[in-house]
């Protein structure tokens, strides 16, 4: 999932630097992960695991590190299994 | 409602009110040279109105943003400046209570600005960058303790007067132009250059003219949160609800002045129906809408505002955005209303009918954080964001 989410945010992210050079746990905003980006990297994200994020989870916290999106992302999948 | 806060906020009301009269004297002179309302703000230091959003505990009185909002709409009444200079100050001093608590420098900075009642200025906008304060050319130097800091900002509010200033830039010299700090300097630590002259249409008297803003100082005077949280979490809310109020404040003075206007008119010839009497209504029902508003925005606001993941959420940014952009929009059809409705002596300067100032200050609403540019970041978020389907939230 996590190379998945890096080959998004490589592609949709808009970062001044290479992906593979930030940890799972970087900041992304740090990273220079505009808001515009971030939503371009919601959208490609949600297309890309076939899911919706709910609106309490479309936040900064959610976007934050390449862990905090899986995290998010696995939250969402899991839920939805669950049902 | 509790009876402390009842009474504190009757206290505030009828200091605003003392406030206002004050502005509202020298309001067309400030309006006519395109000077600082001295008068004002002397007036709102000694009403102690600084330092109120401070928390009790340092000092001041924890005013919720609510109170902060009618003392806005109170002033603005009398005079759009003043009233927009004491709301730059309280969007500043909101990112200090909100993101500068448990930190040594910035609390001792809040008691401070009770006790000395010091008038904070904002440094946001830059060369280059123009109104999109979420990305910064200029980057801070710390070098030790000391940081540095150089800015060409082509717009500081009142910076000639202002006691501080809190001035964004990049965190560090490689940093990405969105990673971002904000920096609280005081008057002795900057040197203003003035390149830029705030002759404008509107909003006279803020005197936001433009400087190469020079300043050294301790580091620990560098806010502990990214800016990019402090934007999120409490500027950008403040920002919009404060001067929402501000605006509403003019836009019902103006249809105040028509009420007058109009009542005037009924009283010359009893037994008839002014002919503006029927717009007057039409104006009060749209600035009862504008007014609701801002209600709505800032009950949204106080009801998020324990939870940062709420107030960074794209709903969230969304209805503060849509409070500002309604706001900025409706108010200027409202005041033509009222200029319509008294006619040639509203439209002539001098009369207790005119609204010519009030109409030039609220051109500024649109352009204060672009309304494209804040229309352009919602169609953005709702790619993602959906509507919210229940009526009461």
């Amino acid at each position: 999932m996590k190379d998945k989410i890096r080959e998004l945010l490589g592609k949709l992210g808009g970062l001044p630097v290479a992906v593979d050079t930030l940890a799972d746990g970087a900041d992304l905003y740090a990273a220079g992960l505009s808001s515009f980006a971030s939503v371009q990297l919601m959208l490609g994200i949600e297309d890309a695991f076939d899911i919706e994020f709910p609106d309490h989870l479309l936040n900064r916290k959610s976007f934050a590190s390449i862990d905090a999106i899986a995290e998010t992302v696995s939250a969402i999948v899991e839920g939805r299994e669950a049902a | 409602m509790n009876m402390m806060s009842e009474i504190r906020g009757a206290g505030l009301v009828e200091r605003a009110r003392e406030v206002a009269a004050v502005a509202g004297k020298h309001a067309d002179a400030v309006d006519k040279e395109g000077r600082f309302p001295h008068e004002a703000v002397a007036a709102m230091k000694s009403a102690r109105l600084f330092g109120i959003q401070v928390p009790i505990l340092l000092g001041g009185e924890g005013a919720t943003i609510a109170e902060i909002a009618e003392v806005c709409s109170i002033i603005a009444q009398e005079c759009a400046s003043s009233a927009m200079i004491f709301a730059m100050h309280h969007i500043k001093l909101s990112s200090c209570v909100s993101h500068g608590m448990g930190d040594e420098w910035h609390e001792a900075f809040m008691h401070r600005i009770v006790r000395e009642q010091l008038l904070l200025g904002s440094a946001t906008t830059e060369a280059g960058i123009g109104g999109n304060l979420r990305n910064s050319i200029c980057a801070i130097e710390v070098d030790g303790d000391i940081c540095r800091l150089t800015k060409e900002a082509t717009v500081i509010s009142y910076g000639k007067q202002a006691d501080a200033i809190l001035i964004t830039s990049r965190s560090h010299k490689e940093a990405a132009s969105t990673d971002q700090v904000m920096t609280v300097f005081l008057k002795d630590q900057y040197t203003l250059e003035q390149t830029h002259v705030w002759d404008t249409m509107g909003m006279r008297g803020t005197c936001s003219d433009g400087f190469l803003f020079k300043a050294e100082a301790p580091a620990v005077q560098i806010l502990p949160k990214p800016f990019a949280e402090i934007a999120a979490e409490s500027m950008l809310a403040t920002c919009h609800l404060l001067w929402s109020a501000t605006w509403y404040g003019i836009a019902l003075n103006a249809v105040t002045r028509a009420q007058a206007f109009v009542r005037a008119a009924a009283r010359a010839n009893p037994g008839t129906t002014p002919p503006g009497a029927l717009r007057l209504a039409e104006a009060t029902a749209e600035l009862h809408l504008i007014k609701s508003n801002v209600i709505a925005g800032i009950e949204r606001f106080e009801a998020a505002k324990e939870d940062p993941a709420q107030l960074s959420s794209l709903g969230f940014a969304v209805a503060m955005n849509n409070v500002k952009i309604a706001t900025s929009q409706m108010i200027l059809s409202v005041i033509n209303q009222a200029m319509i409705i008294c006619g040639i002596a509203g439209y002539k300067n001098g009369t207790p009918y005119s609204i010519g100032r009030h109409l030039r200050d609220a051109h500024s609403a649109q352009l204060m954080i672009s309304n494209e540019r804040i229309l352009s970041n919602t169609a953005t978020m709702l790619t993602v964001h959906k509507l919210d389907t229940s009526l009461m939230g």
